[in-house]
C-alpha cells in the first residue's frame, strides 16, 4: 500500500525544499469528455443562494486525520482543512493569485511589492469574521507566522518559511511581509495550500512543543465557508456552513462530507460507475480502466486534467556512487565513469520512449503527457523548440550511433564499454506498479542501445527519506525515477534542484536538493538573473534559456508532466469547479453547486 | 470447575503483560524508525526532527517508555496519534463499532451456514451432497477476499446498482428505512468475510465429525435401535463439537484479522483498517494499541476456548 | 484392562493372517490408493509442481518481454493464457509466479506443521512439560496473527530485502512470518489428541509392555492424532498461498517485478470487466492446488485412520 507519508500539496514546493510528489505515482487516463479548466471555470458563477443544494459527498481514498494545513501529513488534510481555513490568495490555473482573505494582489505595478522583491503589503478585506464571531484581523495572520515558523512547532508547511524575515500587523487590515532575500516569488508566505490562516485565540496555546498536542486540530476555527460538525479522524469529516461567511449567497451546499478510506479503483468507480460519490480524489488508476470507465455512456463523471509543473524525471547522476569509494561515494567532487561523458547521457536520452510511456501507462493525456521540458507551466515559461532537440527524438539507432562514434564498442553480451568501463547502470525508483512498469520499457530500449540495466524498487517511505543510503538524495545509483515540481515562479525550484551550490552531500547533509550533483556555471548565471529581474517578458525568457540548457545538457531527462496536484473526478452535474494545478483541489468549494 | 476458571484468568494477566513486552520490543528495536515520515519530508529540518522526538518522549531508552504505555494503557490511556493528533483511544471508540458489528454478524453467519453443512456433508460421506458441500467449502477458502469481494462489488453495485461498496459509518438505525440501509451496506462485507470462515468451519465440522461416526459409542447407539437423527446430534455432534467449538472460539480473533482485508476493500472503517492506516502512516500509538486490543480479544476467546473444552470434555480431568 | 487385552489381541490376530504383513505407511499407501480423488489430487498436484519446475525452461516467452501490441489480448495459440496490460506472456508469468507460491505455500506449512507437532506432542505426552509449553503456545496463540503479519513485514522488510536481496528476502521473511505465527493451532490440536489418547487403553498396554515414550508417542499415539493436523495441513497449504497474496495486496508482499499467483490476481483485479483472462487462470490456479492438496490431505486421513483399516 503505497502511502505515500508525506505526499502533500504537491503543487506549490518550497524553496529548495525538494516537493517529491513521487508518492502519487499511478498511471491515470482521463476522459476526452474531460473539460479544460477554463472552460470549467466558465460554466461557475452559480446563481444559487445559501444552502440550497443538499449535501455534497467527496471521497479520498486516503483518509483525513487531521484539519491543520500546517500540520498536514498529505494532500488529504490540506484540502480537508481547506473548507475551514483559508489562506491570503488562492493559486488559479495560470499560477495567478486570486485574493481570499486579501482584498487585492500585492504586485510590483501597484506598489505593494519593493522594487527589491523583498517587502510584500497585503490590504486585507475589511470586516471578515472567524465563524465563532470574533472579528479576523491581521494579527491573526501574524500569529500564523510565529505558529507555522517556529522550529519547534515543526510544521509540515515550514518550507514556506525559508528566507521569511518577519510577516507583521501594520494595522488590523495590512500585513507585511518582508523576506531577507530577493524574493523573486513573492507569494511564498501565505498563499495557497500551504498558507492558511488559524485563528490566534484557537492557537495560541498550541505554539512550539505544544503543536504536537493540540485539540484545536481536530476542531479547527476558520474563515471558510464550512466548520466541522464532526471528524473522526482517519475517517470521516462532516461540514455544515458556517454563519458567519463572508458571502452571503454562497456557499450552495448546506452540508459537506469528506470520507476516507479504500483505493483509486474503488473511488473511481463510486464517481464513474455508481455515482455515489460527486467528488473523488486522485483517481490514479491504471489508463486503460480509468479511460473506458470515464469514456461510457452511462458515465458519470469528468475527469480533470490541468497541468502544473509535476514531471515525472530521470535524474542522471553525475557523481560516482561506485560502493568501493567508501565515503567519498556519490560526493559531488567524485566523477562518474560514464555519465561525465555528455555522448553517454545523450544517448540515453534517445534512447527513452516517453511517447510509448504516456500512451500505455498514463493514458495519453488522462493522467499526464510526454513532455521533453522540465518547466511546463505557467504557459508563458514554457520552452517552445525543445521538441526538436534531438535528445528529445526516440530513436535506438541514432543513440547507438552517438555511442558508437564516441567510441563506446559493444563486447559480446551486447553491452558496450571502452577503456574498460562498462556502461552498467543502476536504476532506482519508488515501489509503484507505473513505476515498475515504465522501469520494465526503459531497460528494455536501453538494453537494445547498448546499456547493462539493473532495475531496483525502493519503498516510498525509504526512498524519500533522507538518512537513508537507498534514498533520492544520497543517490547512490546511476539512474533515479520520481517526480518533482515548482511553484508558479520556478526560480528557487531550478536553483534548488540544479544549481551548483544546491549540491547534495554528506557535509550539506543530504539536505540540499540538486540529487544529480549537477553544476553548469551557465545555468548558474541565468538564475542569478532571474533573481534581480522585474520585467516578466524578460524573466519568461529566461525560465525558457534554462530549462533548454538543462534539457540539451541532459542534466534531466523529462518524462511525462503529470496531471495536477492529483487527476480527480468529478459528477458530470458538479458546476462552478475551476480546478488549479497550484492550488488544492476544493479551493474554491463556495463556488460548486449543482 | 469454577477454581479452574479464575485459575486461567489469572494466567491471562501475565501472559498479556508477556504480550506487551513482546511487542512493544519489536516496534522499538525495528530497524524503521518510528519517525521515518518525519524523517521522509526533507523540509523538516534535523533539529526539529529532535524536537519532535523529545516532545513525545521518544529520546527515552525503549524499556522506561514500555513502563509508561504498559501503566498508562492499564489505566486506559493508550497515548495520542502521531498522524491526527487525537486521542488513540477516542480513534478506537469510533471504529470498534463498524467492526464489531460487521464481524459479529459475518461470524454468526458463518457458524450457523458451517454446522449443518458440516454435519450433513459428513453423515452423508461420499454422497453427491457431500461432494457438493465439499467443493463449495474448498472453493470458498481457495478465493482471497480481496477477489471475492471485487466480484460482489462488480455484480452488485456496478452491473446492477443495488448495493453500496461505501460504508457510511455515520448511518444511524432509528427506523425501518434506516435499517435496510445499514443492511445494504453491510450485507457484503459480511458475505465476503462470513463464507470465507463458514467454508473452513465446514472443514472442521466435517473432519470432526468423521472422527467420531466409527466409533463404538456410535455403532452402541444404532444398535439401541436409536433413530439416525437421534444418534446424529445427540450424541456424534455433541463430541464432535468439542474441537469445533474450540475452533470457533479460537477462530474469532482471526476473523478480527480478516476483517482487515474486507474493511479496505467496502471502505468499512473498522480498527482493521485503522491499523493498516496506521502501520503505514507509521503511527506507532496506533499500530501498538491496535494490535494490544486484537491480543486482549485473543486472550478471552483463548480463555473461553478452554473453558468450553472443560465443559464439554468429562474426560478431560482439570486439576 | 481387560479392554485393552482385547485390542492388543486383535493386533495379534491381524498381523497373524494369511496376507503378509505391511508397515504402517505402506498399509496407509495401499489404502490411499483406492481413494480416487485423492489419487486425482496426487496426480494434478505432481503435474503443476512439474509444470511450475521445468516449464519456465521451454516455454519460449519470458516473463518480462513487453509487447504493447498484444496487450490485454485473450487466450490464442502464441499465448495460451493471454496478455497482461503490457503484453507480457500471461502463461509465463503463471509458471514463474507458481513457483513462488507453491514454495511459500509448502514450505510455511512444513516449518509450522513440525514445530506444532513436535510442541503439541511434548505437552500433550510430558505432563511435566505441559504447562510451560502450553503458556508458550497460548501466549503466540494471544499474538494476533494478520496484525503482526503486517506489522512484522512493514518493520523488517527493508532491513531483510537490504541484506539477502528482495526476492530470497521477502520470501523468507514470508515463510518465516507465517510459520512462526501458524504453528499453535496444530499444537493444540495435537496436545488435545494426546490428551485424550495418552489415557486410552492401548497406550496404557503399550506402557504395560515396557514400550520407551519415545516408542509411545511415534509408533502409538502420533498416528492417531495425525488426522486433525493433516486437515489443517491441507488447509495451511492453501491458506499459506493465500496470505502471501492477502500481503501482495496490502502491498507488503513481493515486489511488482516478481508474478506470484497472489501478486498477479492483485495486479488484474482492476482488469475484472475488459480482461477476465487475466485474472482466472491464476485465481484458477490457487483454487485447483488447494482442491488438489484437500483431496490429498483427505485421502491421507483416511488412509492413515487405524480404524477404517482393512
Amino acid at each position: 500500500m503505497e502511502i505515500p507519508t508525506w505526499q502533500r500539496a504537491s503543487a506549490i514546493v518550497g524553496t529548495f525544499g525538494i516537493l517529491l510528489t513521487a508518492a502519487c505515482g499511478s498511471a491515470t487516463p482521463a476522459a476526452s469528455s474531460a473539460p479544460s479548466a477554463s472552460a470549467a471555470a466558465s460554466s461557475a458563477a452559480p446563481k444559487a443562494q445559501r444552502g440550497a443544494g443538499g449535501d455534497l459527498k467527496i471521497l479520498y481514498w486516503q483518509a483525513v486525520t487531521i484539519l491543520n494545513p500546517h500540520q498536514a501529513t498529505g494532500t488529504k488534510d490540506n484540502d480537508a482543512s481547506r473548507l475551514i481555513i483559508e489562506p491570503l490568495a488562492a493559486f488559479d490555473n495560470d499560477g495567478k493569485p486570486v485574493p481570499v482573505l486579501a482584498a487585492e494582489i500585492p504586485t510590483v505595478a501597484n506598489g505593494e511589492v519593493s522594487k527589491d522583491f523583498k517587502t510584500v503589503t497585503w490590504k486585507l478585506k475589511p470586516g471578515l469574521k472567524w465563524s465563532d464571531g470574533t472579528p479576523f484581523t491581521a494579527d491573526d495572520a501574524a500569529f500564523t507566522y510565529t505558529y507555522q515558523c517556529d522550529p519547534k512547532t515543526a510544521a509540515s508547511t515550514d518550507d514556506r518559511c525559508d528566507g521569511v524575515q518577519s510577516v507583521t500587523a501594520k494595522d488590523p487590515n495590512t500585513l507585511v511581509v518582508t523576506y531577507k532575500d530577493t524574493q523573486p516569488f513573492f507569494y511564498q508566505w501565505g498563499v495557497g495550500t500551504e498558507g492558511g490562516v488559524l485563528q490566534k485565540a484557537q492557537y495560541s496555546a498550541c505554539v512550539g512543543d505544544k503543536a504536537k498536542n493540540c485539540p484545536a486540530d481536530l476542531k479547527p476555527i476558520g474563515t471558510g465557508p464550512y466548520m466541522v460538525q464532526d471528524f473522526k479522524p482517519g475517517d470521516v469529516v462532516d461540514y455544515v456552513i458556517n454563519p458567519n461567511y463572508r458571502d452571503p449567497n454562497k456557499p450552495f451546499f448546506k452540508t459537506v462530507q469528506i470520507k476516507g478510506g479504500g483505493d483509486a479503483n474503488a473511488a473511481a468507480r463510486a464517481v464513474c460507475q455508481t455515482g455515489d460519490i460527486d467528488y473523488g480524489w486522485n483517481l490514479q488508476v491504471e489508463a486503460t480502466i480509468l479511460k473506458p470507465m470515464a469514456a461510457a455512456a452511462d458515465s458519470k463523471c469528468n475527469i480533470l486534467t490541468q497541468y502544473g509543473t509535476s514531471v515525472e524525471r530521470l535524474v542522471v547522476n553525475f557523481a560516482n556512487p561506485d560502493p568501493s569509494l567508501g565515503a567519498k561515494r556519490s560526493e559531488p567532487d567524485t566523477k562518474h565513469p560514464f555519465f561525465s561523458d555528455s555522448h553517454v547521457r545523450r544517448a540515453l536520452a534517445m534512447a527513452t520512449d516517453r511517447k510509448a510511456i504516456a500512451d500505455q501507462l498514463y493514458g495519453a493525456g488522462l493522467a499526464g503527457k510526454d513532455s521533453c521540458n522540465i518547466i511546463t507551466a505557467p504557459e508563458a515559461m514554457v520552452a517552445k523548440d525543445s521538441s526538436g532537440f534531438d535528445v528529445c527524438k526516440f530513436d535506438v539507432n541514432a543513440a547507438m550511433k552517438e555511442l558508437q562514434d564516441d567510441g563506446w564498442v559493444a563486447g559480446p553480451d551486447g553491452v558496450r564499454a571502452k577503456g574498460g568501463v562498462k556502461l552498467a547502470i543502476t536504476f532506482n525508483t519508488t515501489v509503484n506498479s507505473v513505476r515498475q512498469k515504465t522501469q520494465d520499457i526503459l531497460k528494455q530500449d536501453w538494453t537494445k542501445a547498448g546499456f547493462q540495466v539493473t532495475l531496483k524498487s525502493t519503498p516510498a517511505s525509504t526512498f524519500f527519506t533522507n538518512t537513508s543510503p537507498e534514498g533520492a538524495n544520497h543517490f547512490f545509483a546511476d539512474v533515479e525515477m520520481y517526480t518533482n515540481s515548482g511553484d508558479p515562479d520556478p526560480t528557487s525550484y531550478m536553483s534548488g534542484s540544479w544549481g551548483c551550490d544546491a549540491r547534495t552531500s554528506s557535509a550539506n547533509n543530504w539536505q540540499k536538493g540538486n540529487y544529480g550533483r549537477y553544476c553548469n556555471p551557465d545555468f548558474d548565471k541565468i538564475i542569478a538573473q532571474l533573481r534581480t529581474e522585474t520585467d516578466q517578458n524578460k524573466r519568461d525568457q529566461l525560465v525558457q534559456q534554462a530549462n533548454d540548457i538543462l534539457i540539451k545538457d541532459v542534466a534531466i531527462i523529462p518524462l511525462i508532466t503529470r496531471v495536477a496536484p492529483t487527476p480527480d473526478g468529478a459528477s458530470k452535474q458538479l458546476k462552478g469547479l475551476a480546478p488549479s494545478a497550484w492550488d488544492s483541489s476544493l479551493w474554491n468549494i463556495a463556488d460548486w453547486s449543482k | 470447575m469454577g477454581r479452574y476458571i479464575v485459575r486461567r484468568l489469572l494466567i491471562a494477566i501475565p501472559t498479556l503483560i508477556a504480550i506487551s513486552f513482546v511487542m512493544y520490543a519489536i516496534l522499538a528495536l525495528a530497524p524503521i524508525d518510528p519517525l521515518s515520515q518525519f524523517g521522509a519530508d526533507p523540509r523538516i529540518p534535523p533539529e526539529a526532527r529532535e524536537h519532535i522526538r523529545h516532545a513525545l518522549g521518544l529520546d527515552q531508552p525503549w524499556p522506561i517508555r514500555y513502563v509508561k504505555w504498559v501503566t498508562a494503557m492499564a489505566q486506559g490511556d493508550f497515548g495520542v496519534s502521531f498522524m491526527s493528533h487525537s486521542s488513540v483511544s477516542d480513534l478506537i471508540w469510533q471504529r470498534l463499532p463498524n467492526t464489531l458489528w460487521v464481524v459479529g454478524v459475518a461470524y454468526i453467519v458463518s457458524v450457523v451456514v458451517a454446522l449443518p453443512a458440516g454435519v450433513i456433508s459428513a453423515v452423508r460421506r461420499n454422497a453427491a451432497l457431500d461432494h457438493v458441500i465439499s467443493t463449495l467449502a474448498y472453493a470458498g477458502f481457495s478465493f482471497p477476499t480481496f477477489f471475492t469481494g471485487l466480484v460482489l462489488i462488480l455484480i452488485f453495485s456496478i452491473h446492477f446498482h443495488w448495493l453500496t461498496f461505501l460504508y457510511d459509518s455515520n448511518l444511524q438505525v432509528h427506523d425501518i428505512p434506516s435499517f435496510i440501509a445499514e443492511l445494504k451496506q453491510a450485507i457484503m462485507p459480511i458475505a465476503v468475510l462470513g463464507l470465507f470462515d463458514a467454508a473452513i468451519l465446514t472443514r472442521y465440522t466435517r473432519a470432526s465429525m468423521l472422527e467420531n461416526l466409527p466409533l463404538d459409542y456410535v455403532r452402541t447407539a444404532h444398535s439401541k435401535g436409536l433413530r439416525e437423527s437421534v444418534v446424529v446430534i445427540s450424541h456424534v455432534l455433541r463430541n464432535s463439537l468439542i474441537p469445533v467449538v474450540t475452533l470457533i472460539a479460537l477462530g474469532v480473533p482471526a476473523v478480527f484479522g480478516g476483517a482487515i482485508v474486507t474493511e479496505q476493500i467496502f471502505h468499512v472503517p473498522g480498527i482493521g483498517a485503522l491499523l493498516v492506516d496506521s502501520i503505514g502512516t507509521g503511527d506507532t500509538p496506533v499500530v501498538a494499541a491496535v494490535v494490544m486490543i486484537f491480543a486482549v480479544l485473543q486472550v478471552l476467546f483463548n480463555l473461553f476456548a478452554d473453558v468450553c473444552y472443560a465443559v464439554l470434555d468429562p474426560r478431560i480431568k482439570y486439576s | 484392562m481387560t479392554t485393552a487385552q482385547v485390542e492388543l489381541s486383535g493386533s495379534i490376530a491381524v498381523d497373524a493372517l494369511s496376507r503378509p504383513a505391511r508397515s504402517l505407511w505402506g498399509d496407509a499407501w495401499y489404502t490411499f490408493t483406492r481413494d480416487k480423488l485423492a489419487l486425482a489430487g496426487l496426480f494434478t498436484l505432481t503435474f503443476i509442481v512439474l509444470a511450475v519446475l521445468f516449464g519456465p525452461l521451454i516455454w519460449p516467452h519470458t516473463i518480462s518481454d513487453i509487447d504493447f501490441k498484444a496487450s490485454l489480448q485473450g487466450p490464442s495459440l502464441d499465448h495460451p493464457m493471454g496478455t497482461d496490460d503490457l503484453g507480457r506472456d500471461l502463461l509465463a508469468r503463471v509458471l514463474y509466479g507458481g513457483r513462488v507460491s507453491i514454495a511459500v505455500g509448502i514450505t510455511a506449512v512444513l516449518v509450522s506443521i513440525t514445530l506444532g507437532t513436535a510442541i503439541g506432542a511434548f505437552a500433550g505426552y510430558f505432563s511435566k512439560l505441559d504447562n510451560p509449553l502450553m503458556r508458550l503456545t497460548d501466549l503466540f496463540l494471544s499474538l494476533p496473527v494478520l496484525p503482526l503479519l503486517l506489522v512484522l513485514v512493514y518493520l523488517f522488510r527493508d532491513t531483510l530485502t537490504r541484506t539477502i536481496g528482495p526476492v530470497v528476502g521477502i520470501f523468507v521473511m514470508i515463510v518465516g512470518v507465517i510459520s512462526i505465527l501458524n504453528w499453535m493451532p496444530v499444537a493444540r490440536l495435537v496436545r488435545a489428541s494426546f490428551l485424550s489418547l495418552r489415557q486410552r487403553e492401548f497406550v496404557e498396554a503399550a506402557r504395560c509392555v515396557g514400550s520407551s515414550d519415545a516408542r509411545i508417542i511415534f509408533r502409538h499415539i502420533l498416528p492417531n492424532a495425525l488426522s486433525p493436523v493433516l486437515v489443517a495441513a491441507t488447509i495451511g497449504v492453501g491458506g499459506a498461498i493465500l496470505t502471501e497474496s492477502t500481503l501482495s495486496f496490502l502491498g507488503l508482499g513481493f515486489p511488482p517485478d516478481t508474478p506470484t499467483w497472489g501478486r498477479l490476481l492483485y495486479d488484474s483485479q482492476q482488469y475484472l470487466e475488459f480482461a477476465p483472462h487475466w485474472p482466472l487462470f491464476p485465481g484458477l490456479c490457487i483454487f485447483v492446488v488447494v482442491l488438489a492438496v484437500n483431496y490429498i490431505g483427505d485421502g491421507l486421513r483416511d488412509a492413515l485412520d487405524p480404524r477404517r483399516k482393512i
